[in-house]
């Protein structure tokens, strides 16, 4: 049966992607319903919110929301205003609060564009339709047994192998062909604990590629990664109760995740511009001749602050090489470099979301120091890196296929 | 002569200028042909790419997606009206785009059009009979069957 998610938008019908929308639901199971309610409800809606705006689509909006609540078989929320509109930013932010203070419900946001990327919109349905349909699963807090998580990322593959909630065996390569580079990690991952493939009970797989390599490992449970990440850091802090949120930044893409209870239930995802990936840190480092995990180390030695001119991948990279041109230190342009990546995270992201602390930073990324050290400045609190912090994602899964 | 109607889906305002002796240029009818299109794969409020690119002739590209989906539709409204009836401050009942941009900013493409144009305030109970008058009466001075 399909999961009801109320579609909470001021007219997304207008903005032409109503359709995709429809379609990708219907893929990944999930029925959008528009919460019913009287007309008469706009103004009593408005005044419980306590925003009313100038829009009349925007203040039904805020009735469907407040309509929703007393439907109890709709499951999840979906919020949707247009890209650029600042009225709806607004609105979908006052919703986005007040949804949270009154309901535990998973909720999601996506701004309205003409062309919106399938995937993008695919991701965020399928793990909101995980968020809701697997939370039993994601309840767990403790890896039993001996399994095998595959997080099979867009520029890594990561393998972990746990025994009783300690990991045992590890290993990290770069994704070429998904099944051959998952293939090489699980069998390194496995000589460093000194195991044979029998000796593993079950397999979890996440990342990118998990659809090609779950079917290639055959594996017990297949994940997208927003719940499994969240999941992960989790474990890896030990902090299973009260919220956090997890700050996610992989080769490629980029998660901002919300969480209550060690299980995500709001979430931001990146991909609109490499510049705030892993990828751009990699060409930096290159620019300036040093190895990306030198990279962290010699940022941390800056003294002078620096700025590049542009998050592009292409412009600030061109900007970074101009300031080594002029003579800035090689230290200052790390520096610029890491809060080039954090700060855009931080404005496409970060500032859209209601921050709760403590802030988790996982995957690769977050093993450059000089960007943690850069979030701590712009969020003004400790950022937690745990121990084996770009094993987030396999950790998560192994630890949720060992409640299966 | 063709008269648009501001709220462009306003039932009530359509139906004034029917009894005035005119055409009424409303909403209703675009939509409508984006129903019996058979070429359009789409329920019937869902914009079309055509739709969205056509409103790029009146709007900036930056500007948010369902403004110009909006725009796009009631562009060929605009394009044949040859007066209008503008009816400021209505509830949304009455009929509306649902976007306050949209609202003001197609307000301004009327007005920047220099067609026979009545802007007149909404006004509920006993004083809905002098609006209703009020639009009669501009009707009534425009000439007929052009």
């Amino acid at each position: 049966m399909a999961t009801r998610v109320a579609q909470i938008s001021c007219g997304t019908e207008y903005s032409g992607m109503q359709w995709i929308l429809n379609d990708i639901a219907d893929q990944v199971g999930i029925e959008l319903v528009y919460p019913e309610m009287e007309l008469s409800q706009v103004e009593s809606a408005c005044d419980e919110i306590g925003f009313r705006a100038e829009s009349p689509g925007l203040n039904m909006m805020m009735a469907r929301a407040v309509s929703m609540l007393k439907d109890p078989s709709i499951k999840g929320a979906l919020l949707l205003t247009c890209f650029r509109c600042a009225e709806g930013t607004v609105v979908k932010d006052v919703i986005r609060r007040f949804l949270h203070e009154r309901t535990d419900i998973p909720v999601i946001a996506y701004s309205n564009v003409e062309k919106p990327k399938e995937i993008e919109l695919y991701a965020r349905l399928e793990a909101l339709k995980t968020l809701i349909t697997r939370k039993a699963l994601l309840m767990r807090e403790r890896q039993e047994g001996t399994t095998l998580g595959v997080d099979s990322g867009s520029s890594t593959t990561k393998v972990v192998v746990m025994k009783e909630n300690d990991i045992v065996g590890e290993a990290w390569l770069p994704t070429t062909d998904p099944i051959r580079s998952a293939d090489e990690a699980i069998e390194k991952a496995l000589a460093a604990a000194g195991m044979k493939e029998q000796e593993i009970e079950s397999i979890g797989v996440t990342g990118h590629g998990r659809e090609l390599v779950g079917e290639h490992v055959k594996a017990d449970l297949n994940l997208e990664e927003v719940s499994v990440v969240a999941k992960g850091a989790a474990l890896l802090t030990g902090r299973h109760k009260g919220e956090a949120s997890v700050i996610d930044i992989g080769g490629m893409n980029n998660k901002l995740i919300l969480m209550r209870d060690g299980i995500a239930n709001s979430f931001s995802l990146g991909g609109i511009c490499g510049g705030s990936s892993g990828r751009f840190l990699e060409v930096a480092a290159h620019r300036l001749d040093v190895g990306i995990s030198e990279l962290g180390q010699l940022a941390l030695k800056s003294h002078e602050r620096h700025e590049l001119q542009s998050y592009c991948m292409v412009f600030g990279i061109q900007s970074l090489v101009v300031s080594l041109a002029a003579g800035v230190k090689r230290e200052d342009v790390a520096a610029a470099a890491c809060r080039s990546v954090a700060e855009q995270v931080y404005e496409t992201q970060i500032q859209e979301m209601e921050m709760r602390p403590p802030v988790i930073f996982v995957g690769g990324v977050s093993l450059i120091e000089g960007v943690k050290k850069e979030f701590e400045q712009l969020l003004g609190t400790d950022v937690i890196v745990p121990p084996n912090s770009q094993y987030a994602g396999a950790v998560g899964i192994a630890t949720l296929v060992s409640g299966l | 002569m063709k008269v648009l109607v501001y709220p462009p889906n306003s039932l009530i305002l359509a139906d004034l200028v029917e009894r005035g002796g005119h055409e009424p240029v409303v909403l209703m009818r675009e939509i409508g042909k984006h129903v019996r299109d058979a070429e359009i794969d789409a329920p019937p409020l869902n914009v079309t790419e055509e739709d969205l690119k056509r409103a790029l002739r009146y709007v900036s590209v930056e500007e948010p997606a369902g403004v110009k989906g909006r725009i796009g539709l009631l562009a060929p409204l605009l394009e044949q009206a040859e007066a209008s009836i503008i009816l400021t401050d209505a509830p949304p009942t009455f009929g509306c785009m649902g976007c306050a941009v949209s609202d003001e900013f197609f307000k301004f493409l009327i007005r920047k059009r220099n067609i026979p144009t009545l802007e007149v305030r909404y006004e509920g109970g006993e004083r809905m009979k002098e609006t209703v008058d009020r639009i009669m009466a501009f009707l009534a001075g425009l000439p007929k069957g052009k």
